[in-house]
Parts: C-alpha cells; structure tokens; sequence
C-alpha cells in the first residue's frame, strides 16, 4: 500500500539524533572562527514549533574562513522557494559582510545540523532568527578580538564589508579573514544575542537577485539526477499497476539475457540495471510480471461520499460559544458542502537518487526536503548506523511537500548499490513520479452557519474530513464556533485512501480556505452585501482588515452586492503566521463553462520582509500554482491504479493561462519574519469561485472548477430562477 | 552502433553510438552536459528543450541518428567567448526561476522562438512557450524575460 504516514516518518527524528561528535564537528569546519547555536536556548521557537518538535539541538552553524569568505551549513534545503538568497542576506546583515562573500552548504547530512526538513514555510521564520543570532554573535567575538589586535576599545570600532576599522581613523583596520586566519575559536552563545533592528537594516530587507540564478541559467546546477560517478549504473524498478497490488510470478529471463544487462530480484525488489537508463528502460519492458490487483472500491467521483462514510472520530479544533445557540440566534442559516479531489505534486524533477555503498559506508544524493529523515531511512535499510550514511542534497527541482519523508528512491539506489558495489542512480519516469506520488488527500469540508439580522456571523459549524485543521479556524468574529476535524492529510485513519497521500503546499489548508471563504461570500449574497464590506464587518483582526483594504485598494475593488455581472471575487486567508487577502477577476464563458481569470492581486503582510524581491516571487509562484488546483487539477483513479500518468492529462497551469498578477507587500515591521512559501496560495481557489459567482450567480462547490462543474452550476442557477 | 557526427555548441563532434539512441540521454550521459533535463520522456513538458538547425526540439525524442551532420545547441552553449547569451542575462535579471529544473529548456525554447522571430509580441511569447511546463509558476517572470531580451537586442 502505497499510503505514507508523514507525521510518523518524521516522529522518530525528534530532537536528534545529531550524528555527529562536536569534536567531529570542528575538524570538519576546519580553521576559523566557528559559531555553535542551539535553538532552544534562546526562546526562540513558538509553541506551535515545539508541537511540530523542530529539533532543539544544534541546528546550525557558520563559519568565518581564513579568506574571509562565510560559509552558512543549514540542514534547510533549496527547492525554488529561494531561502538560499534570504538566509544568506540575514547572516549577511547580522555580520557586516557583503552578500556576495556568504557561501551556503544546505542540506548535507555531513557538514549541517540537524534539521527536521524543509517545509511548511518555516525556513526564514524559525531557522532565520537562529541563524541571525548566530551571526550577530560571530560579529561579536570578531570585534573583541579586533580590539585586541587594533589595541582599541571595543567601542571605537566600526564593521562593514568583512572589515573592522577605527571608526576615527578608517585607515586602522583589519578584516575578518585576518582576525580569523589560524584561529579555530569556539564559543557558545548564552543568552539572547543583540539582533539588528529592522530599521538598521542594510543587507536584508531590500530586493535581492537569487544567489543561484547564475547557475540555474547556464546549466551549471547540479541536481540529484546530475551527479555522475564512474562506473555507476542506471537502474529501473519493476512497479505495481496498482497500489495494494500483490507480484503473483515474474520472469526476468529475457532482461537477464540483453547484453549489459543486470537483473536484481531479491526481497520484493526487482530492478534492472543498465549503463545508460535507455537500455534500462529496455531491460525493464523485457521483464514479464504478474499481479494481482485488488477490486477497486472508490474512485474520483466517489471517494467524497466515502470520505465521510468512513470517516474517524472527530477533534476540536476550535470550539466557542455554543452552536445550538448560535441556531437560535441565526434569522437564516447556510449549509453547504465544499470538495476537493486528489493533487499531484508533479515536480519537474522526478524522484533521484544516487547511491555509492562501499567499505560500510554510503553516500547518497538524493531529491528531497528531508535530508536527515532520509540518512535514517537509508541506514535501517543497509543495517548501517546512521553516522555511516551521508546523504548530499543537491539543488531540488520542486518539491512542494512531495519530496518530504520516505525516499523510496534513495532506499532502492542504496540497496542495488550495496548489492552491486557500483554506484547506482534511480530516478523516476514521469509515471513512476504520479504513479508513487503522496498526493494531496481528497477532502470535503461542510459548513453550516447563519446570520443575524443584522448581517453579523452568529453561527459557524464546520466539518473537515481529511484535510486537517490548517487554517480551518476561525477567521471572523464568530459567538457560536465549532471547527472539528475527521482525519487528517497525514494519516489515513484505516481504509479512508487507497493511493499515497501526504503534504501538498499548505496541506489542507486550500480545502479549508475555498470551504470559508465561499460560504462567507454565500451569507454576503444572501444579506445583499457587498462581499468586501461584509467581511469586515464582521472581522476586527487589524492585519486581517489592513490586508483587505490593501487588496481591494490596488484592485480598484467597486462595492456592491454579488452576483453583479462583473467577475470579481475576494478572499482572505492566514497561513504560517501571514495574512493574505486576494481579489480575482474572471470571464466565464456560459456555453462551454470554461473559466478565464483576468486579473489577480493579492496583498499579503508577512512581518518584516527579509527579501521583498523573493517574498513577492514566492507570492506569485503561490497563485499561478494556486490555479491548477482551482481549475485543472485533479487526479483521476479507480481504487489503488493512477489513472493519470502524465501531462497530457493532469493538467497544470500553463503560460496561456496565466492572469495578469499584481502583488503587494503590507509593511508590518512590527513583528518577526513569517511565512512566505505558502500563504499565497491559500485563498486562489475561493478568490476565483467567488469571482465565478459575481459573474454568472452560479457557485461551485467543488475544486478543481471544471468547465462540466460550472455549466452544471449555471444550469442549476436557471432551475432555481 | 555507428559515427554520428554534428556540431554540438559551436564545435565538431563525433561519437560512436547507436543511431537510435535519444539525443537528451547521450547529451547527459556520454556528453557530459546535464543542463539539459529529464522531464517526462513524452515531450509533454519541455525540460529536455535544445535546438537543433534552430529549431527548438524536445531532446527526448530526437534520435542520435536525427541529428547527424546537424547544428546542435544546448544551454551550455548559450553563452559565447565568456558572455552569458541576452535571455541568460535577463533571466537572472528578472529572477524568472525558482526550482531551475525547467529552466533550460525555457531557456533553449525561447532561443529558438526568438531565432524565428526576433522582435516577438507578448501573444507571440506565449504561444511559443505554451509547451514549456514551470511547476514553481514563475511564469511571469519569463515572459518578462524574454520579452526584454528580446527589446534589448
């Protein structure tokens, strides 16, 4: 069974192992000036971290080289999201030195901290602060000792690019290369460091370029799939038809008898390897296989009513006030039901590996947000110790959640290599990729709620099956509200999935949003409210309301009651510690039930700002993705067989699809950098249904919006009418 | 096997390979430059772009045998005498990656639509690049690009 338990696979990571020996550590770091943290120290995790159980120890550390070059080692990872730039500019900021001289290592089991891996929008919000607090520690001990040096009091002295000077006599200086050459000082940090005020700041927060463009442009980038070791061999793995399926017999003989051709059948593992992965791919066609499938009992139109049928025993998420109150004081009431089927990750880059096992040690290259989980996953599968397996994480082509936790590909290339003694590559086919994805869960959420007569929210009852609590709470001012949940995206509470499911970009939280925000802009319709005035009239959260004035401002919003013919829609989320409020306007053509979305502006207050330049890139990577799970996306399957294998028919947004879109970054200096890779994409699928309704007075209720599904709703419109 | 001969960035080459082999596999393998990318292996998503006789091509699909005595160019050929090629230099500029996987090939499909024509509207763009999947929906950021290098020309 292809179902992948996220939260488990990470459990057993918690706080550690950190696999290497401190003195390890150092010889490691070579000469200069090294700079140990630990997170927990300083106070800096919120509570929620601590439930995640972000690790507490050693997390990261830098170094000052004898150069005078600053090497950053992050257990965080480069995936697209860009904190290889932002991460840099905060140790940048904090040390004095020029952007240009801080090279990053991330991600590399050897030489980084331990980390529990790179997601949900953590990177700049809880590594950031260490990281900062580090630096600006280092910068600390540089002075003191160029005081001793320059023979200056510490106060006399000045910092900026890498050199400490006399601030009266700037021709008395030395620079951090110097102060550190042939020097391996090691120092704790105690107590909470002295962080640069926002207002100060001169490296962070203004717009960078990507540290890594240069190398992305030129093809110079190394990714997993890129490494090449010699005499390595390129495997391909005998795959199920279907998940839960069951080999009944397999004939590798004819694989076995092509020229160059190695056949690997041990232990449930059939591969066949080969020096170029064409021939691979030949091998792999000449190898006869039997299974047995089981019968399929749900598939894509079908597992919603499933979902709930068997659906577990419910959690509160938020329970104030009394529902049954809430009933009474309702003049009307509201019950809708929101879906959303299956997602694909599909990144461009498919699951990779590469393996070398030799002398009882591995290195392994793998594709993914969870480098340490893997080096744990690698070493229970060879019998090693964890401290034998280094695991490199290359730049990732994509991940969007789908590269976090179990490796499989990685386990395999390690197996073969072990088996073999060459270096071995997996690296999935495009089908592989679908067929093994842990996709997004298909999810309903229900909604019943009413208004007052004075156009006030008195009742909220809301019901998520299987896409958890991310932003199910409660957005508004609401006296009587209930959010449960049955299940969640990261477990399969026992016959509910029959396909891999895990985190897909703010797991569970489009579901919840396009659930809200739709049923808002109901009671908005119904009280003949402009959709707007309606929520603020019933939201007092200050960055809530500043990010809606913001959007609507920059989106020329006109108030008036939906549906009005013009096409525009809002919607408000807060995801990972940012609010984002986003305006959408669509054409929608009533004969063929296909949307167009014409424009798209979103506002979007994520506290101080560390790379305006990366937050809004991130920001409108956010809604150009947004809107494949709102229009095209969605995986087709009939019980445990993928139906969709490809891009031809797992449609993903394309240039031609593309709105007009328009970002803007709500000044909130007052508090601490928060999320920036998935807040954005939040409120895309409701922003559009509710544009969709100011258009035609038809809602759809189910993502992704199909041209099928909105004639349908225009055609129930003309019913009702 | 057999000689297959063309001219690979600028340069004569020759290889003994079998002619039926896929362009992209012996450019990453045999040929050393992995610039060019695995996507899907169906030409559905573009990653594995290079342009051959100036007309952008899915590598995946093209045989060793189809590019005999052709004009091949990949991304690391882009750049000429140490000097990034105008769409390098604007992609950098305008940030238009992420992830960089698909970069290559929106790099070598605009080569190739800008060779054809040079002076390109924004429908035009689009069209021409419709093909080239970015999971990372950096869209945007090409268009404009392309669209400045295609000015600054």
């Amino acid at each position: 069974m292809g179902t992948t338990d996220f939260e488990d696979r990470t459990a057993g990571e918690d706080g550690g192992p950190f696999t290497l020996s401190r003195r390890k550590f150092l010889g490691l770091a070579g000469a200069g000036i090294v700079i140990c943290f630990t997170v927990g120290d300083w106070g800096l995790l919120e509570a929620q971290e601590r439930r995640r159980d972000y690790p507490a120890d050693f997390n990261a550390y830098l170094r000052i080289g004898e150069d005078g070059r600053v090497t950053v080692y992050s257990g965080k990872v480069e995936l697209g999201q860009g904190v290889i730039t932002a991460l840099a500019q905060m140790a940048a900021e904090e040390l004095g030195v020029a952007l240009e001289s801080i090279d990053m290592v991330m991600g590399d089991t050897r030489s980084c901290p331990y980390d529990m891996g790179t997601f949900g929008s953590m990177s700049v919000r809880f590594f950031g602060p260490a990281l900062r607090g580090a630096a600006a520690e280092a910068r600390a001990v540089l002075v003191e000792l160029a005081a001793e040096r320059l023979a200056v009091p510490k106060e006399q002295l000045g910092v900026e690019n890498g050199v400490v000077f006399v601030t009266r006599d700037r021709a008395r200086h030395v620079s951090f290369g110097e102060l550190a050459k042939g020097r391996a000082i090691e120092r704790h940090l105690t107590g909470k460091p002295a962080l640069r005020p926002v207002a100060s700041w001169t490296r962070a927060g203004r717009p960078e370029r990507r540290t890594d463009a240069r190398a992305k442009a030129t093809g110079e980038a190394k990714y997993a799939g890129d490494i090449r070791l010699p005499g390595m061999l390129y495997a391909r793995v005998l795959r199920p038809p279907a998940h839960g399926a069951r080999l009944v017999r397999v004939d590798t003989s004819a694989a076995a008898a092509m020229a160059g051709v190695t056949v690997f059948d041990r232990d449930g593992l059939v591969a066949v390897l080969a020096a170029d992965p064409e021939k691979a791919g030949e091998a792999l066609g000449a190898v006869k296989a039997d299974f047995d499938v089981p019968p399929a009992a749900v598939d894509e139109g079908t597992i919603f009513d499933h979902l709930v049928a068997s659906a577990p025993a419910p959690q509160d998420v938020q329970r104030q006030g009394d529902v049954a109150a809430g009933e009474r004081a309702a003049t009307v009431t509201f019950e809708h039901r929101y879906e959303n089927g299956y997602g694909a990750h599909a990144p461009i880059e498919t699951h990779t590996a590469l393996a070398e096992v030799a002398d009882g040690r591995a290195t392994v290259w793998i594709s993914t947000q969870t480098p340490f989980a893997n080096q744990q996953e690698v070493a229970q599968a060879l019998g090693l110790a964890p401290e034998a397996v280094r695991v490199v994480t290359p730049f990732v082509g994509g991940g969007f959640g789908g590269k976090s936790g179990s490796a499989l590909q990685a386990v395999h290339a390690a197996k073969l290599s072990k088996a073999l003694g060459r270096p071995v590559q997996v690296a999935w086919t495009r089908a592989e990729e679908f067929h093994h994805d842990a996709f997004r869960p298909a999810a309903v959420v229900t909604v019943k709620s009413g208004t007052n007569a004075a156009g006030r929210i008195v009742l909220w009852d809301c019901k998520v099956y299987s896409a958890g609590a991310r932003s199910a709470e409660q957005l508004y001012d609401v006296p009587n509200n209930l959010v449960r949940t049955y299940g969640n995206w990261y477990r399969d509470s026992g016959g509910q999935h029959t396909l891999g499911t895990g985190p897909w970009r703010a797991p569970g939280a489009n579901i919840n949003v396009f659930a809200r925000e739709s049923q808002v802009d109901v009671m908005a319709a119904r009280a003949k409210k402009d959709p707007l005035a309606f929520r603020l009239d019933n939201a007092t959260e200050p960055r809530l309301r500043a990010v809606l004035a913001a959007a609507a401002e920059r989106f020329r919003w006109t108030a008036g009651a939906a549906p009005s013919g013009r096409g525009c829609g809002i919607a408000c989320g807060v995801d990972a510690g940012s609010y984002v409020a986003m305006c959408a306007e669509v054409a929608v053509d009533k004969a063929t039930g296909r949307i167009r979305v014409k424009r798209i502006v979103c506002a979007q207050d994520m506290g101080q700002v560390v790379n305006p330049d990366g937050a809004v890139m991130q920001m409108e990577g956010c809604i150009a993705m947004g809107l494949g799970y709102a229009l095209t996306e969605t995986l087709r399957f009939k019980g445990g067989t993928v139906l969709d294998r490809g891009f031809d028919t797992y449609e993903l947004p394309r240039f031609s699809g593309m709105p007009a879109i328009d970002c803007v970054l709500v000044k909130n200096d007052a508090i601490a950098p928060q999320g920036g890779g998935e807040p954005a994409i939040v409120p895309v699928g409701a922003a559009i249904a509710n544009a969709v309704f100011d258009a035609t007075g038809a809602r759809v209720f189910r993502m992704p919006m199909t041209p099928d599904l909105v004639r349908q709703a225009i055609a129930g419109q003309a019913t009702r009418d | 096997m057999g000689t297959i001969a063309f001219t690979l960035n600028g340069k004569s080459t020759s290889l003994d390979v079998d002619g039926r082999r896929r362009l992209l596999w012996v450019l990453r393998g045999e040929l050393g430059l992995t610039g060019t990318k695995y996507g899907c292996g169906e030409s559905q998503c573009g990653a594995c772009t290079v342009v051959v006789n100036g007309e952008p091509v899915r590598s995946c699909q093209v045989t060793m045998a189809d590019v005999q005595g052709k004009d091949v160019v990949t991304v690391e050929g882009l750049a000429r005498d140490g000097r990034l090629h105008p769409l390098q230099e604007q992609f950098i500029e305008h940030g238009s990656m992420q992830c960089g996987f698909c970069t290559s090939g929106m790099l070598m499909s605009a080569y190739g639509l800008l060779l054809r024509i040079p002076h390109p509207t924004r429908e035009q763009i689009v069209a021409g690049m419709d093909d080239n999947l970015c999971r990372c929906a950096n869209h945007k950021r090409i268009v404009e690009a392309i669209e400045a290098a295609a000015g600054g020309r």
